[in-house]
């Protein structure tokens, strides 16, 4: 009994639909020079982004806008295409929710846009939270298991937690002093 | 008693209205109102008719509170007659629903005739929580693109394809016809032939989110010059800006958010998430309905949307003064 | 007597709170579910209020959308599945061992069980509503809005969970509530002579044991497709949204007759005692609740009108949803003429019938009107539809519920409730009702859609949504004199006759409240009204055993005595297996391992209750 009250107490943050936006407006923007592949971020979370990545409304519109802007187009639906493959754990520039939201919002060489100005910040948090999700590092519960659409990925609900490992895998290069 | 005080209430509280199922405008209300008056008729009858056997069962029981024989085993002769009443009572609730039945049935059919060729083709396709509306056209230059309101030509039958992108919904105008669900994954029909010119409000009528309550549709009926002379406007693109205001507010709208989702005919914005807004300024209202539309509303819906309509996914726009009036000042010029 | 000093020591449950919650006595678990299942519509009533509130004037500000939309989600589910059939069940499961003449009900644990399952879930559901993670999509959640992608977070599994609680309870009482009616009924009372009460509580049985099938698997499809990824309504994929409404209406349509098919036996029960005479018309009356059963089943595809499917088919639902109106016709006919052939005192049970009568009458007929396909795409989905079911559902169900509430409640407590304070309850909530729902039609009519947290206010609607919000809070303070009646009642040092309604019925030989044991001899019957006609000596029949709880088994048909059989005595076990039901279903919310895990609990609980007992001779013991 107890245990489903427990459970069912951490849904506050869950279930929480606030439409106000991030407090103060606006999204990180987190240095790339100290990333390394296999550390965590040299600079600690933005404090905006637990509120995005814990809730289900969230996340759950950030499913819609990953369609909506068309980010299929280059990652398929996490799987990668044209763009690397969001459902892994390898990321160039960082897999916390901070470094993706800088990636959207800053564009990356070879091939990612710059979303600043396009998409406004509250999107590129939602965008992110859902990002972070195909990698099955959210909690399960905030996760929607499905799109309406084509299956496209196995169900979200169910992804085995595949934990960022920061930097570019290549095995070969030694970080820069 | 209570069919009259019914009928009377109705007819005080006035069969007008433009979002007035007892209001007709088209051939299709007007069949569904046939239906409507020969219910009126048949049940209220039969209420008239349960009332006053109730009011004699009441009226029978006060008198025989003063008789003092038992009446615990009943009298066989006095259920015998009872019975012969009980299947005339059943024989009229048969005949009643026979009429009933048949009368439904034949305006479902009249209302479920084949399509006409001549028909003006509409496709509306819903998403949470507004309207787009789509006039098809073998030339391709001749569609139509327009959000949360429809224009009918009087007199001319309307085919009306209806499509959702998310969840279900209902498109329902009542002075024009009954409803018809939006449902994912198929395409329903309806017909629509308005037979009186004016202004009509429909709204979604199937329960579907957070802003179910505030998704409306306006409906102008035109005669046929009026609907020739709207169809052109619609079918110009958008009209340019003519002042430096306006300029800078087209530029506004290039270089920010807007273009992602929003369309403008002959400019270089074709986002298809949000409404088309080539002709926002030549409507009525502004977020389906749910806000009249002139600068100040318009401002506010593009700053802060969730004041207005908690849950939309229309998102909350950072300008500063300055651009957000020059961009008002552009989309007021969309006519 | 040394029988009845005997018989109450073997039927005794042990004192206190260790007696309370093992308890297998129908009469402590039916008591029980009453006031819980009233508790939930008083919760499911103040919801209500907020709702109308929020409504009473256009563009309020009371509550938001979302809180709007919980709420009314909540009302219908708590409405519908925590008040409307469990109160039914509750008053079956309390009257009907009594009704037929004998001890217990069958299964007995089991019906323990399922008292606790129920309340678990009512208590569940509500937790999560007070924590924000309440349903929102509604009481009967269509998809694709209640599905993964648009209903984000646990909201809508809690709800599918939530029925799930209900309809294990549900089934159980049913089938305890078939096998007490068709095999532990008194000698003598052949199915012919069997009261109607228990004719309709036999047909709602069987009814919930088709219909509630088919609204489990809906909501375990929808749970899978939540939980694990599934597309069972996913269009995309080779689901279908319809399958949900399909599933779900073949289940709905049922339960709203599951809900009103006890109260019409409960109108048989007190129009015939009221007006002093045998009801007129017995056969026509059991063959129409029979008929109402079955043609329940056809006619849900009635509340899909507008969905596109083809319209020949939706014709046959056009007939079969208006032939339904026969049996109802013919029922109310039966009771008038009972009522005006008979020689009535109009107390409160038969004020609250003839408020039955007009009420359930008005809503059975815009009904009909529903029926109409093209009429019904006018209607559907608006303020007339609200109207409509809450005549037929308060009207036909609500009314006749309290009404049984005064007349049985002597037989519960041994008080009779106050009869002024009665009246005043019933003209209160009679013209609080349609002053709340009349206007509703209007308003329908008018073009005001449901499930709407506001409207604008040139539509001319405020009217009657003001009128309705008035008339809403007249209900609530007609609830709250009723509230202090019965408080008061129970309170006070008064008791009340054996029989105060002098009333045909087995239940009225017990004594009011009934000894543990019910009866302390098996009464034989030889007629349809045992007390008019056997009215001072009443035909036992001994044999049963003083010693062990025993009740005497029965042939289907003829009642004729078949063997005896001994009742299971009180036990925790059923709480405990409860216990872990629930964990295993709250779990599931979260993870599918939850069903293996939380099946750990269950299955030691039933274990232990389902442990084989060494018979004893001459006795054959239940599980």
């Amino acid at each position: 009994m107890a245990a489903c009250i427990a459970l069912t107490l951490g849904g506050c943050e869950r279930e929480k639909r606030d439409f106000t936006g991030p407090q103060p407006p606006g999204g990180p923007a987190p240095p790339l020079v100290g990333l390394q592949p296999g550390t965590p971020s040299p600079v600690p979370p933005d404090p905006r982004g637990a509120r995005y990545e814990n809730n289900a409304y969230h996340i759950g519109q950030g499913q819609n806008l990953f369609r909506w802007m068309n980010c299929n187009g280059c990652h398929a639906n996490g799987g990668g295409d044209a763009g690397p493959a969001l459902m892994d754990g390898e990321w160039r520039y960082g897999g916390d929710i901070d470094h993706i939201y800088a990636s959207i919002d800053q564009g990356r060489p070879n091939g990612m846009p710059s979303f600043r100005g396009k998409i406004p910040p509250e999107q590129i948090w939602q965008l992110a939270a859902y990002v972070r999700s195909l990698s099955g590092n959210i909690r399960k519960d905030a996760v929607p298991s499905r799109s309406e659409g084509m299956s496209a990925t196995p169900p979200l609900t169910r992804r085995e937690s595949e934990p960022p490992k920061g930097g570019d895998p290549a095995p070969n290069q030694e970080p820069q002093r | 008693m209570r069919p009259a005080i019914f009928s009377a209430i109705l007819l005080l509280a006035g069969c007008r209205g433009r979002q007035n199922a007892l209001d007709f405008a088209s051939d299709q209300s007007s069949a569904i109102g046939d239906v409507w008056h020969l219910m009126l008729v048949v049940c209220g009858v039969m209420y008239l008719l349960m009332m006053l056997l109730l009011g004699w069962a009441i009226w029978r029981a006060l008198k025989a509170r003063a008789a003092s024989h038992d009446a615990r085993t009943a009298a066989p002769g006095v259920d015998r007659k009872w019975r012969a009443a009980l299947a005339a009572w059943s024989a009229l609730i048969v005949l009643g629903l026979f009429v009933l039945a048949g009368g439904s049935f034949l305006v479902d059919r009249r209302l479920a005739r084949g399509e006409d060729p001549n028909a003006l083709q509409v496709r509306i396709t819903a998403s949470e929580w507004w309207w787009q509306v789509e006039y098809l056209d073998p030339a391709p230059s001749h569609t139509i693109v327009t959000a949360n309101e429809l224009h009918l030509p009087v007199d001319r039958p309307t085919h009306v394809e209806l499509r959702s992108n998310d969840v279900i919904h209902s498109f329902w105008v009542p002075n024009l016809n009954g409803k018809t669900d939006l449902i994912p994954g198929r395409s329903n029909f309806q017909t629509l032939t308005p037979r009186r010119t004016g202004r009509w409000r429909g709204q979604c009528a199937e329960f579907c989110g957070l802003e179910h309550a505030r998704m409306a549709m306006d409906v102008t009926v035109h005669d046929a010059a009026g609907f020739a002379e709207w169809q052109a406007a619609q079918r110009a693109l958008a009209k340019a800006p003519d002042t430096p205001r306006r300029t800078e507010g087209q530029h506004v709208f290039m270089t920010s958010t807007c273009a992602s989702c929003h369309t403008i005919a002959g400019t270089d914005a074709s986002g298809k998430v949000g409404p088309d807004l080539t002709h926002l300024a030549s409507r009525h209202s502004l977020a389906a309905g749910a806000l009249p539309l002139d600068a100040k509303t318009l401002a506010a819906w593009i700053s802060q949307p969730h004041a207005e309509k908690p849950g939309t996914n229309m998102p909350a726009t950072d300008l500063p003064p300055d651009r957000l009036g020059a961009l008002v000042d552009y989309l007021m010029s969309l006519r | 007597m040394n029988t009845a000093r005997e018989l109450d020591a073997t039927w005794a449950d042990a004192p206190g709170w260790r007696g309370w919650i093992a308890t297998v006595d129908h009469k402590r678990i039916g008591r029980r579910y009453l006031v819980t299942a009233f508790v939930f519509f008083i919760m499911g009533g103040i919801l209500a209020l907020v709702m109308r509130t929020q409504l009473a004037y256009p563009n309020g500000h009371v509550v938001g959308p979302d809180r709007y939309n919980q709420l009314f989600s909540m009302h219908g589910s708590s409405m519908m599945f925590l008040f409307a059939v469990p109160v039914m069940e509750a008053v079956a499961v309390y009257i009907v061992p009594l009704m037929c003449g004998t001890r217990n009900i069958a299964f007995p644990r089991l019906n323990a069980f399922s008292y606790w399952i129920y309340l678990f879930g009512g208590i569940m559901i509500y937790a999560a509503f007070f924590l924000n993670v309440g349903p929102e999509t509604g009481w009967f959640s269509y998809v694709p809005l209640a599905g993964p992608q648009f209903s984000p977070g646990k909201r809508t599994d809690f709800w599918a969970q939530m029925i799930t609680f209900t309809e294990v309870a549900a089934l159980a009482v049913a089938i305890e509530l078939i096998v007490t009616i068709l095999k532990m009924r008194a000698p003598g009372m052949t199915l012919a002579r069997m009261p109607l009460f228990l004719w309709s509580m036999l047909v709602t049985s069987f009814m919930v044991v088709f219909a509630m099938p088919a609204v489990m698997l809906a909501s375990s499809f929808l749970i899978m497709d939540r939980l694990v990824g599934t597309h069972y309504y996913n269009a995309a994929e080779g689901g279908d949204p319809l399958l949900w409404q399909h599933l779900f209406w073949f289940f709905g349509h049922p339960e709203v007759y599951i809900i009103f098919l006890p109260a019409l036996g409960m109108v048989s029960s007190i129009t015939q005692t009221f007006a002093r005479r045998p009801v007129f018309g017995r056969l026509a009356l059991v063959v129409s609740l029979v008929a109402t059963g079955f043609l329940a089943f056809g006619l849900w595809v009635h509340h899909m009108f507008a969905t596109g499917l083809p319209r020949m088919g939706n014709s046959f639902y056009t007939a079969a949803s208006m032939m339904i109106a026969l049996p109802s016709g013919v029922q109310i006919f039966c009771w008038m003429v009972t009522l005006g052939t008979g020689r009535p005192k109009f107390s409160t049970p038969l004020l609250f019938v003839i408020g039955f009568f007009i009420t359930f009458v008005l809503g059975g007929l815009t009904g009909v009107m529903q029926a109409s396909v093209p009429l019904d795409l006018q209607l559907h989905d608006t303020y007339f539809v609200v109207a409509h079911f809450h005549y037929v559902l308060i009207g036909g169900s609500v009314f006749p519920l309290f009404g049984a509430f005064f007349y049985w409640f002597p037989k519960f407590t041994g008080k009779a409730l106050n009869e002024t304070a009665g009246k005043w309850t019933f003209w209160l909530f009679f013209t609080g009702f349609n002053v709340t729902f009349f206007p509703m039609h209007i308003a329908g009519l008018q073009g005001m859609p449901r499930r709407v947290y506001t409207y604008p206010g040139d539509m001319g609607w405020g009217l009657w949504n003001l009128m309705s919000t008035a008339g809403s809070y007249l209900i609530a303070i007609s609830m709250l004199v009723f509230i202090v009646n019965v408080v008061r009642t129970l309170r006070s040092r008064e008791t009340a006759a054996e029989n105060p309604w002098d009333a045909p019925d087995l239940e009225w030989a017990a004594a009011s409240p009934p000894a543990k044991y019910n009866f302390a001899a098996v009464p034989v019957v030889t007629s349809d009204t045992p007390l008019w006609t056997e009215r001072d000596a009443l035909g036992a029949l001994s044999g049963l055993r003083d010693d062990r709880p025993e009740v005497l088994i029965t042939s289907a048909v003829e009642a004729a005595p078949q063997i005896r059989w001994g009742m299971p005595s009180p036990s925790v076990w059923p709480l405990v297996t409860a216990l872990g039901l629930t964990v295993m279903f709250v779990w599931s919310i979260f993870t599918p391992w939850g069903i293996v895990w939380g099946a750990i609990p269950f299955a030691i609980g039933a274990t232990v209750w389902f442990w084989p007992k060494r018979s004893q001779p001459g006795l054959e013991s239940e599980s």
